[in-house]
């Protein structure tokens, strides 16, 4: 009998050897942080050139300790505390992968691999930036990973040994067993350590003392490279959890989305105030603080998941260590760079003029709301700690306040939108911009005014969700078409647009179709709540559902009972599903495995619940209208940004070749 | 971050929510005892209502504010019958009433105030060219152009 998985000399070595490269990169990231920012207050070309090599290194030693921590994972390495505590030697190969960072250690590796990955990626674009800038935005970059280098080795080291290693893990979370799931951490980290680069960028600029247009273009790529994330991360969150938690809710205003939510809002704001710093030299010093922001909330929604607080203020005194160790790095990086904000924000004055009524204005009331939307945001997510401490007052605040004090403020968003975006430049005049409008508008609030007429209940917000989406969509398309000219060759001329101009299209378009579908989802979804004998069938809406069987079967690590479901409308079968409910015995979890027959227009979404006593099982049905255009609308905004992203006006590198002659200034 | 990941550890199990013997004849009644315990939060759960919440004591709080409708309270009184047991933390909305006040007119104000400085930051950039800065030397301003003019 095998005494148990000790696993071999050589596999317990690459263990240790990613340990050793942990420290390593933590001592070259130290270095990175310090020896270029000298080099670069003194002019010292040699001390500047190092940030380079070092950011390449520590991207390359971290990768390493992460490969390493991930081989553990994978080959059920039972020696390693993390791995018993978080995986199971039965689980699928996927999982295992996704194991690494389904746990406090990990993520935090995964963190900071993704700093040292955008530090050595803008060690390898930036060619074309100033020589000091550089070795300054790469010292900032690094010192961000030092810090959490030392939170990971002194707080939450992922390589802690277990003297006797056990036969068998503890195995992960059922409910993160997805593959939706397995991504969506990633995506979402890519996100929000991306915004560490446009804040690198933001403290660079405030010790170099200067920003021109050339700033803020080198600044966007990455702000909507970490929006882009950020989206994409969002909304395999929000699609998990809509076909995983068994009643298709996809936003929940829970604290630890919230913390996702507001860096998306603020980089969103980020995105189009640099464009007016791009193109306008203005709102200069305001974009530097919502770069420093957009961050200062990526490292809020770190403290606030990693330690606890806002579970309940009980739960931070279980890890205090953490906690306070990562609230000791955000008053540091927030303190500091506000700090120098204050100091050096007078020498940022802006060059462009321009009027009351133009491109510019419109893009600052997109911020302003943009920015105050998230202020609601933080300030709900705080208010059941902040009313505890000052008022002693034990209260909740939920999805019905998120919902009443957040959505005018993107109707709000979405009415203007069209309208800015129509605007040139400088000076507008209104009634110009809103001449094309006029029609899409009238046809906007004639698909609002039918989806009232025809809705079978009294909801205003599902009319208006329709009329704002139809409203962006179109309005979008319209000012692309406009912008194409006059004449002849129309068609030629708009496949020709820059791809910035197409990105902008398709990511608002993205925006209003993501409106129209969290509003008909919410105004119109139907729900019905029964105990089904076999063989039983029953009508919700235009629908039967009809429950045929029920099976009780065994899977890798659980064990699965599932129904056997005819959809069928007007009388005619559309669609088989197999409603299923799991349980996870070594984590002695159920979950709920829902069918779903997707449908452009509406989802049909069934799940089994337990057998009754009388005999016959509880089924639940749910009918969604216009549930995927939130995930497909999200899809257009990542692509958009994507469109954006690919402008060739970006491929700032491209330029490099050329002006290497340039001399350091 | 790996937003509802932690959530959902937290959590525990799934939602079941609503169980078909709770489901009230009246049609009416249950859709109103839906709607208000939409707004009720289960307290021994993560931010969620009692509608969505397969705990136990959610349950009670569903049967408990079934009965009241049915004894013929109106949806306020049976709010407040449920808050004067459990407290105002089982609002999921918290009604503007001493300090909470300030959490609903936070946006508001903030929007007033932002929209006043924006206001204020237009008209300046209307009126006065502003201050130009230091200005670029040749050879900056030769590499600005070359990298802007795409």
């Amino acid at each position: 009998m095998a005494r148990h998985r000790a696993p071999p000399y050589g596999r317990r070595m690459i263990t240790e050897l990613g340990h050793f490269a942990l420290i390593l990169a933590f001592g070259v990231a130290i270095v990175q942080m310090v020896v270029p920012l000298v080099g670069a207050h003194k002019r010292w070309p040699g001390w500047m050139a190092v940030a380079e090599p070092a950011a390449g290194a520590q991207f390359a030693l971290t990768l390493l300790a992460f490969g390493a921590l991930m081989w553990a994972f994978v080959s059920s390495d039972f020696s390693l505390r993390l791995v018993v505590l978080n995986s199971h030697s039965m689980k699928p190969l996927l999982y295992k992968i996704s194991g690494t960072w389904g746990n406090h250690e990990g993520s935090m590796l995964l963190w900071v691999l993704i700093v040292a990955l955008f530090g050595a990626m803008a060690a390898w674009f930036g060619g074309n930036l100033p020589p000091t800038l550089r070795a300054r935005v790469l010292s900032v970059q690094a010192a961000i990973g030092v810090a959490f280098f030392a939170f990971i080795l002194f707080t939450s080291n992922p390589f802690l040994r277990l003297a006797t290693p056990p036969f068998d893990g503890q195995d992960l979370n059922p409910l993160l067993q997805d593959p939706g799931l397995a991504f969506h951490p990633p995506f979402l980290y890519l996100g929000y350590v991306g915004l560490s680069m446009t804040f690198s960028f933001a403290v660079a600029a405030l010790i170099e003392g200067r920003i021109d247009a050339a700033w803020g273009r080198w600044v966007r790529p990455w702000t909507l490279a970490a929006w882009i994330f950020l989206t994409i991360g969002i909304a395999l969150g929000s699609w998990w959890a809509y076909y995983e938690l068994g009643w298709g809710g996809f936003w929940f205003w829970d604290p630890v989305e919230n913390a996702s939510f507001m860096p998306w809002l603020l980089a969103a704001a980020l995105l189009h105030s640099a464009v007016v710093v791009e193109k306008r030299e203005s709102l200069k010093s305001w974009t530097i603080l919502l770069a420093i922001l957009a961050f200062g909330f990526s490292l809020i929604g770190t403290f606030i998941v990693r330690s606890g607080l806002l579970t309940s203020v009980h739960a931070f005194a279980n890890d205090p260590e953490r906690g306070v160790f990562i609230l000791m790095i955000m008053a540091f990086f927030m303190g500091g760079a506000l700090v120098l904000f204050a100091a050096r924000a007078r020498a940022l004055e802006a060059k462009g003029v321009f009027s009351m009524v133009s491109r510019e204005s419109a893009l600052l009331v997109n911020n302003v709301l943009l920015a105050v939307a998230c202020f609601v945001v933080f300030i709900g997510t705080m208010w059941p700690l902040l009313a505890e401490m000052f008022f002693d007052r034990k209260l909740s605040v939920g999805p019905p306040f998120f919902n009443a004090a957040f959505t005018p403020f993107m109707v709000m968003l979405g009415l203007i939108l069209p309208i800015g975006s129509a605007m040139p430049w400088k000076r507008a005049i209104i009634t110009r911009a809103l001449k094309p409008l006029r029609y899409v508008f009238v046809l906007a609030i004639a698909i609002g005014a039918l989806a009232y007429a025809i809705q079978s209940g009294r909801s205003l917000l599902g009319p208006l969700g329709l009329f704002l989406g139809a409203w962006i969509v179109m309005g979008t398309i319209v000012d692309l078409w406009g912008r194409t000219g006059r004449g002849e060759n129309r068609l030629r001329r708009l496949g020709r647009m820059p791809r910035a101009d197409w990105g902008k299209m398709v990511a608002h378009a993205g925006l209003g179709v993501t409106m129209a579908g969290v509003a008909g989802l919410t105004a119109w979804s139907m729900d019905d709540i029964r105990a089904v004998p076999l063989g039983g069938s029953y009508d919700v809406g235009r629908y039967t559902v009809q429950l045929d069987d029920v099976k009780r079967s065994q899977g890798p690590n659980y064990v699965s009972t599932t129904g056997s479901v005819t959809l069928l409308h007007d009388g005619a079968e559309i669609a088989q599903l197999r409603p299923e409910k799991r349980f996870y015995p070594v984590a002695q979890m159920p979950t709920t495995e829902a069918a779903i027959d997707y449908n452009l227009l509406r989802d049909v979404y069934v799940v089994i619940g337990d057998e009754q006593a009388g005999g016959g099982w509880v089924v639940r049905t749910y009918i969604k209208p216009l549930t995927n255009w939130i995930w497909i609308g999200c899809a257009l905004m990542a692509l958009g940004g994507l469109l954006s992203l690919s402008d060739r006006r970006y491929r700032v590198a491209a330029g490099a070749a050329k002006t290497k002659q340039v001399p350091a200034q | 971050m790996r937003a509802l990941v932690l959530a959902l550890m937290l959590l525990g199990t799934p939602a079941w929510a609503v169980q078909p013997d709770e489901v009230l004849s009246d049609p009416v009644l249950e859709q109103r005892a839906r709607t208000l315990s939409k707004g009720l939060r289960c307290l021994v759960c993560r931010n969620e209502s009692i509608d969505e919440s397969n705990a136990s004591l959610a349950r009670d709080l569903r049967i408990l504010l079934r009965e009241r409708l049915v004894a013929g309270d109106t949806d306020a009184e049976a709010v407040a019958y449920i808050v004067d047991r459990y407290g105002e933390y089982v609002l999921l909305n918290p009604p503007a009433r001493g300090s909470t006040w300030v959490l609903w007119a936070a946006g508001p104000l903030m929007l007033l105030l932002a929209g006043g400085v924006g206001l204020v930051y237009l008209r300046g950039r209307a009126r006065t060219p502003g201050e130009e800065q230091a200005p670029l030397s040749a050879n900056e301003q030769a590499r600005l152009d070359d990298i802007l003019k795409d």
